[in-house]
């Protein structure tokens, strides 16, 4: 079982956002539409770098989450830090809202 | 597709042969990679139509020094905008060798990159796009910028020249 | 210092117009990003872990006071109040929106500054000596050539796509603060047995996965010479250098794979055909630059002044800083200051926009309006009346500017590692930040005395690991950080790269062992040796053992 969901930086401000069940981007991970299994994911890739979204997002790519009772948290320390801000800076990113 | 020489799209009016293709007739303009012009030479130097070469990344435009005046365009390839070492291979032709023919950029030619290949010496840019956007593409790349600081063989009055002129003007004023 | 004429401004604002049109031009969907990502680098613009980041250019590190003045401002209106100083003497913001930036440029290019090449396959920032014009040991003030060598970069129409980047340093001083043996064109300027002032040519230096100390291509070119000769070295480089692997594109690997006298030959013969071209630079064109960079309004002073003598010995926490932070001036009664970024615990070369602010107002007040930036990532008031010192000092410590480790063991170069960087494998900062805590203690910072730490947050090498005297690169475990260390690198022009001492440790067991190695040095070294002098005459084996006993 791998949980994944699909991540990018918002072309305007460069923010990180997740793709979202109705196919918009949020920048709060608990919005993410969770994908199970390599087939749900790559379909969820694929939504996610259609050409189209290229004016709204950058870069998009899979990372691998688990559900927790604070919700969806990354296992890659790389991915928490993105779902947060810097481990240095406690008031900037997401972690300071 | 569609080439833009002297600020008009131009008609397409080589044909361009890979190292295996057997040869068009004797009467068409052909383009041959450096390769084969090197294996054939006589042989392509003595055909009716007009000839030209194919420089890829890799190549030595050196190899063609004393045929120049005998060609009548040199592409040169750009396989993609990164690789930039056609540009030096068009200051090598124009500035060092002389080549006064058509220089033209193909492969992976974009409008942000064209006012380099122009200051390298190309004068002509082969784009995928149709003939319309290309001509505008071109015709703002090239007026983008207006001050150039490395003296290449473009004909453009570099900074530093500039200043020295108006130096010299100054200078007579005074005296 | 230069200033700019028309031509200059004319650039700078047509890149910002034909940025700010570029921008237009992704946001509506006319290039894709894969377009416009060498574009955006071209003009700094990283996407980093977060967001955006822009990286300024300081060309050769220095700095007007109103320039130093405006990216404070800068800070405080694109970003989020502070900026990064780097090791290469420039500066990041690590929060601006892109549809912003061609503002924050413009904002630049009123006060003469601008992000150009500061990123992608093209010649980057010249850098050079943070003390030039002022240093005592100085041959000549290198930075006349180095603004002729941003002009001559800038937009090269032949250099843009180069193979990979490609960095240039020079220094105009023996004693190399420049780090010139670790860049891709290192210059060192020397007189030639006529008496000439001219460069020693070193090609091939470099940190990243392959680390290599620069070889000499050439003893002395001549200053009329040298631009014509850097296209020459170019030229070799963007032809024959290797594109089909990242990571051996750069210069140093076609050193190293054709052997430094074949680049040699390839440089000279190419550099025959073109050396009495229009790259030749006259005297009178050169005298004109250095003119540009004339020493200030210096008064004459004695070099000793009883006010500074006084306030030394009242206050120990300002010798404490003249100690470690101040350094002897070419001029009498001036000084160097230096303006530590790293505050104990702190986040290495992070400065606020209101310390940016104090700082140029205390250069426009007493360092003739210039400061500088260093590569060691911290800055530098070039030209101090001694008799100022105290009142400069008094201003710092209150802004929390203060601190005295200006080459101590505090002093420490971390890239922004995992916290800020997307191609971090670990985190940089936070081990900054605990070494410096561990060594806090004055005292003991300065029983010490001089130890260069290092840190990297992955193998790119941008926290120059390979020449600390002790380096640290952060790597990735199995989803775990770990950090290995090396020790015997050397940046100077005694320059040499560290060797790894052996297994990486973790992050809760590094800072014991940087303790354990730094104890080690205290035991056995000699007299005034340094750590690096000490390493250099017991080798690694003492020092492997303290950290690894027998295993």
């Amino acid at each position: 079982m791998s949980l994944q969901v699909v991540t990018a930086n918002r072309l305007d401000d460069g923010l990180v956002v997740f793709l979202t069940a109705d196919g918009g981007w949020s920048e709060n991970i608990n919005d993410a539409r969770t994908a199970d299994g390599k087939e749900a994911a790559n379909a969820l890739l694929a939504e996610a770098s259609a050409p189209e979204l290229d004016v709204v997002i950058v870069g998009p790519y899979l990372i691998d989450v688990e559900q927790q009772d604070s919700g969806l948290v990354p296992t890659k320390y790389r991915e928490v830090l993105r779902t947060k801000g810097p481990s240095v800076r406690a008031d900037l990113g997401y972690q300071a809202v | 597709m569609a080439i833009v020489k002297n600020d008009s799209v131009i008609e397409q009016e080589w044909i361009t042969v890979e190292a295996e293709d057997d040869l068009p007739s004797s009467d068409e303009n052909l383009i041959v990679p450096l390769a084969r012009f090197k294996e054939q030479r006589d042989d392509l130097l003595g055909r009716n139509g007009g000839l030209g070469v194919l420089l890829n990344p890799g190549d030595a435009p050196e190899d063609l020094a004393g045929d120049l005046d005998r060609l009548s365009i040199i592409t040169v390839n750009f396989p993609a905008y990164t690789d930039g070492r056609g540009y030096s291979y068009g200051r090598v032709l124009r500035e060092r060798m002389g080549f006064k023919g058509e220089l033209r950029a193909i492969g992976d030619v974009l409008r942000d990159q064209i006012l380099l290949m122009h200051r390298c010496g190309f004068d002509s840019y082969d784009l995928k796009v149709d003939g319309e956007t290309a001509l505008t593409k071109v015709r703002a790349a090239l007026k983008e910028m207006s001050v150039y600081y490395q003296p290449t063989g473009d004909g453009r009055a570099t900074a530093l020249s500039l200043r020295e002129r108006r130096r010299a003007a100054m200078e007579q004023k005074a005296s | 210092m230069y200033r700019y004429d028309d031509f200059d401004r004319q650039l700078v604002q047509e890149r910002t117009e034909q940025f700010r049109e570029q921008v237009k031009r992704r946001l509506s969907g006319d290039i894709t990003e894969e377009q416009f990502r060498p574009l955006r680098l071209m003009n700094g613009v990283y996407l980093q872990l977060h967001a955006y980041m822009l990286r300024v250019a300081v060309p050769y590190g220095t700095l007007r006071c109103d320039q130093l003045r405006e990216l404070g401002g800068i800070a405080r209106k694109y970003d989020k109040g502070y900026g990064h100083f780097t090791t290469r003497q420039n500066i990041q913001y690590n929060w601006p929106k892109l549809d912003e930036i061609p503002d924050a440029l413009l904002d630049l290019a009123n006060v003469e500054m601008h992000a150009i090449q500061t990123s992608g396959n093209c010649i980057r920032n010249t850098t050079t000596d943070q003390y030039a014009g002022a240093a005592a040991d100085e041959i000549e003030d290198p930075r006349p050539y180095c603004e002729l060598i941003r002009q001559w970069s800038t937009f090269h129409p032949e250099f843009t796509y180069l193979p990979r980047k490609f960095k240039i340093a020079v220094t105009g001083s023996p004693n190399d603060r420049a780090a010139v043996k670790v860049h891709d064109i290192g210059l060192r300027m020397h007189y030639n047995d006529a008496g000439e002032t001219g460069f020693e040519v070193i090609v091939g230096g470099g940190l990243g996965r392959t680390p290599f100390v620069g070889k000499t291509v050439r003893d002395f070119i001549g200053k009329n010479d040298l631009f014509s000769y850097l296209e020459a070295i170019l030229r070799v480089y963007n032809r024959f250098g290797r594109r089909d692997n990242k990571y051996k594109a750069r210069i140093k690997i076609l050193v190293h794979e054709l052997g430094v006298e074949e680049v040699q030959r390839l440089v000279e013969e190419e550099w025959a055909q073109i050396k009495d071209g229009s790259l030749k630079v006259g005297d009178a064109e050169i005298a004109r630059y250095i003119e540009q960079f004339a020493p200030p309004a210096f008064e004459a002073l004695s070099d000793d002044d009883a006010d500074f003598e006084r306030h030394k010995s009242e206050s120990r926490a300002f010798s404490n800083w003249v100690r470690s932070n101040v350094i002897e001036h070419k001029q009498p009664g001036y000084a160097i200051a230096n303006v530590s970024l790293k505050p104990i615990g702190g986040i290495p070369g992070d400065a606020t926009d209101t310390q940016m602010e104090l700082v140029a107002d205390l250069s426009e007040k007493y360092s003739f309006g210039d400061v500088r930036v260093t590569h060691e990532q911290n800055l530098v008031l070039p030209h101090v009346k001694k008799a100022d010192l105290f009142a400069v000092w008094t201003a710092l410590e209150g802004a929390g500017l203060g601190t005295a480790n200006l080459g101590y063991v505090t002093d420490i170069i971390a890239c922004p590692g995992l916290d800020y960087c997307a191609l971090a494998t670990a985190r940089s900062i936070p081990l900054s930040q605990r070494i410096s805590e561990r060594f806090g203690d004055l005292d003991r910072q300065h029983d010490i005395g001089e130890l260069k730490i290092k840190i990297s947050g992955c193998i790119n090498a941008c926290g120059h690991h390979h020449v600390g005297h002790i380096g640290i690169l952060g790597l990735d475990k199995r989803g775990k950080e770990f950090y290995q260390i090396t020790l015997g690198g050397d940046a100077s022009q005694d320059a040499s790269i560290g060797k790894i001492v052996g297994a990486g440790f973790s992050e809760a067991e590094v800072v014991d062992a940087i303790e354990s190695l730094v104890t080690k040095y205290i035991d056995i070294r000699d007299g005034g040796e340094r750590f690096i002098d000490t390493y250099r005459r017991v080798g690694m084996d003492p020092f492997k053992e303290v950290l690894y006993g027998d295993r």
